[in-house]
């Protein structure tokens, strides 16, 4: 180091501490200061009511919202979770070196695509050509293509993790293939698999553009039917609010924030909870 | 493997696997679908479609029409989507300016700096930033982001910097560049210090200890042994971060103003980015009884898909064969 004193050599290491408690500490604010105003102001609005009162123009409660998101969320979970957990299950027993290299790089890029474009293809393929017109399945589809991909990989390092030794034994004791990927490794893989489902969910509910054209929005409660029917959710009355001039507006929005907040990081929370420790 | 696959074996393995198929599968249907959905738009416009300025769906009460390379639209229709691809550029660019350093900082935090047991709590807090649902974000833009801009941020920056044109006033509503692309290094900072960590604790240990052996402090130990070891994976953790601001919609839409027909003249004015414009003008589109408006928007979506997938093949192009995404951690989470 060449000429430099020992003294400036010290200054800067403390200064790179100092840097990146900093940075730390910038990247931290946004989540303290987020959570602090939408509990502020959530807390503000909400009331029972909220809880079982529809949308009446801009005041009203999110009973409909509410149940919207779960409905949606829980029909694409279906069709999500199955795909993503056997998919997952090829990519880390049966998948060829070159092809399993293929798929995942696929479903990393699918995890990449810009939600709004998936909301699109809803939109044409679902609402346009199928004629479904805005509904709960266009919604749950369009927000399964956006689960599938993280369920898949998250199952996939679950069951890569399961230990050699457990499918040799199960090998050796005579069971075949199939029967050692399910018995053996899915049931191994169980705990990440999980974390990576409740995350995806968690995702999902957090969702907003590919639902705007494929499940519309409804000031009344679902009606059940899959089809001809748009659904409300807790994201459209966070966007649609909040840019309404009404306080009643404002404060459905924030409350929407709110419950939708809380329900979000109580999805990431227990996910993460459920692996307990953590590899860094 | 040596005996033959019975019959159940290898029906196990194929539905499997064309389920593990479903990423490709869905990224080729939507390249399709888009594609022929936007093809009337496409044949209408061309390609002055990528350095258009104005974006206007024509005269829909006139009742006139003009047709073009056979295709049908209405009298006055014009699209051209340059102001979307500025906005989506430069809101992405500041992102990228300002989450990067951030992001980084943060992983050398985590790796290097804080005990270990800190370093993991960061790491959760972070990576729950990461699941804050992006309308939350843009909630938060309006209500704290924007009057920051418009009341402090934005008169500090134009009068000390003012001789930047770019940075110049007048600093306007608050709402606009400099917001959305806030916002925006908000978002991406978590994925760009995840991958970023992931990628840092990686660094062989005997690396570390030799630069240790020879006397060197903490700094010279990250700038000539773990930050320049650790590089490729880095970029792959920018241009990831990269690929998501470019694709967000909700907060950038909330924060944005939603230009059309002009350009940015500074960095507070409005902008318009291609995700948020899809969601603003699909509804007023509908209305065009010629549909081009419609297929004008999916060939704007089309030329995004487009673009964000460019971005997300350099990841692994970046790390070389080094599987960065796909690296196994527990939890799996990460995108």
């Amino acid at each position: 180091m060449n000429g430099r004193t020992g003294v400036s050599r010290r200054l800067k290491n403390h200064l790179l501490t100092i840097m990146v408690i900093a940075a730390t500490m910038v990247s931290l604010l946004p989540l303290v200061d987020i959570i602090w105003t939408v509990t502020a102001k959530g807390l503000a609005a909400l009331s029972w009511k909220l809880f079982t009162t529809v949308t009446v123009g801009v005041a009203g409660g999110l009973a409909n919202a509410i149940t919207g998101t779960i409905l949606l969320v829980a029909l694409a979970l279906v069709f999500a979770a199955p795909l993503g957990i056997a998919g997952g299950l090829y990519l880390s027993e049966f998948g060829s070196k070159r092809l399993g290299w293929f798929l995942r790089q696929a479903a990393d890029i699918l995890t990449g695509v810009p939600s709004i474009v998936l909301g699109y293809f809803g939109y044409v393929t679902m609402v346009i050509w199928l004629g479904w017109g805005f509904s709960l399945l266009a919604g749950s589809i369009t927000l399964t293509i956006i689960m599938v991909p993280y369920i898949m990989r998250s199952a996939e390092i679950a069951m890569s993790r399961v230990p050699h030794t457990w499918r040799e034994a199960s090998l050796a004791l005579g069971a075949t293939h199939p029967t050692t990927a399910f018995r053996i490794v899915l049931r191994g893989g169980i705990p990440g698999i999980l974390t990576g489902v409740i995350i995806a969910v968690g995702r999902a509910m957090g969702e907003t553009a590919p639902l705007i054209y494929t499940a519309a929005w409804s000031n009344y409660m679902p009606t059940g039917s899959l089809i001809h029917s748009p659904v409300g959710y807790l994201t459209y009355a966070v966007w649609n609010f909040i840019n309404e001039p009404f306080a009643s507006a404002h404060a459905l929005a924030y409350a929407a924030a709110l419950i939708l907040i809380l329900m979000v990081l109580a999805f990431n929370i227990v996910g993460r909870l459920l692996v307990g420790r953590r590899a860094l | 493997m040596s005996r033959p696959a019975p019959w159940r074996e290898r029906l196990v393995v194929a539905t499997s696997g064309m389920f593990a198929a479903s990423g490709l599968f869905f990224l080729v249907a939507v390249l399709a679908v888009m594609s022929i959905f936007a093809w009337p738009s496409i044949r209408f416009n061309g390609w002055p479609f990528l350095w258009r300025i104005p974006w206007n769906v024509g005269n829909l009460y006139g009742g006139s029409l003009v047709v073009h390379n056979g295709v049908q639209a209405p009298q006055g229709a014009e699209y051209g989507i340059l102001v979307f691809l500025v906005g989506t550029l430069l809101t992405s660019l500041i992102a990228l300016v300002v989450a990067v350093p951030v992001a980084v900082g943060v992983a050398v935090f985590i790796t290097e700096v804080a005990p270990a047991r800190l370093g993991a709590a960061v790491g959760v807090l972070v990576e729950l930033l990461a699941g804050v649902p992006s309308v939350v974000f843009g909630l938060w833009g309006v209500e704290v982001v924007a009057p920051l801009v418009a009341r402090d941020l934005g008169p500090f920056l134009a009068r000390v910097l003012g001789f930047i044109p770019f940075l110049a006033g007048p600093v306007g509503s608050g709402v606009g560049l400099l917001s959305a692309g806030l916002v925006l290094a908000v978002m991406i900072i978590p994925i760009i210090a995840a991958v970023s960590r992931d990628v840092l604790a990686r660094v062989p240990r005997d690396m570390k200890e030799q630069g240790l052996a020879l006397g060197v402090t903490r700094w010279e130990l990250v700038r000539t042994i773990i930050l320049p070891y650790a590089r490729s994976g880095i970029i792959a953790a920018v241009v990831l971060g990269l690929g998501r601001a470019m694709g967000e919609t909700m907060a950038v839409l909330m924060v944005s103003g939603s230009a059309v027909n002009i350009l940015p003249y500074n960095i507070y004015s409005p902008v318009g980015t291609m995700a948020a414009t899809i969601v603003t003008l699909l509804d007023s589109a509908m209305t065009d009884p010629t549909g081009m408006a419609v297929h004008a928007l999916a060939e704007l979506a089309l030329a995004l898909f487009i673009i964000t997938l460019m971005v997300n093949i350099l990841v692994p192009v970046v790390t070389a064969g080094v599987s960065l995404i796909g690296t196994p951690r527990a939890g799996g989470d990460k995108r």
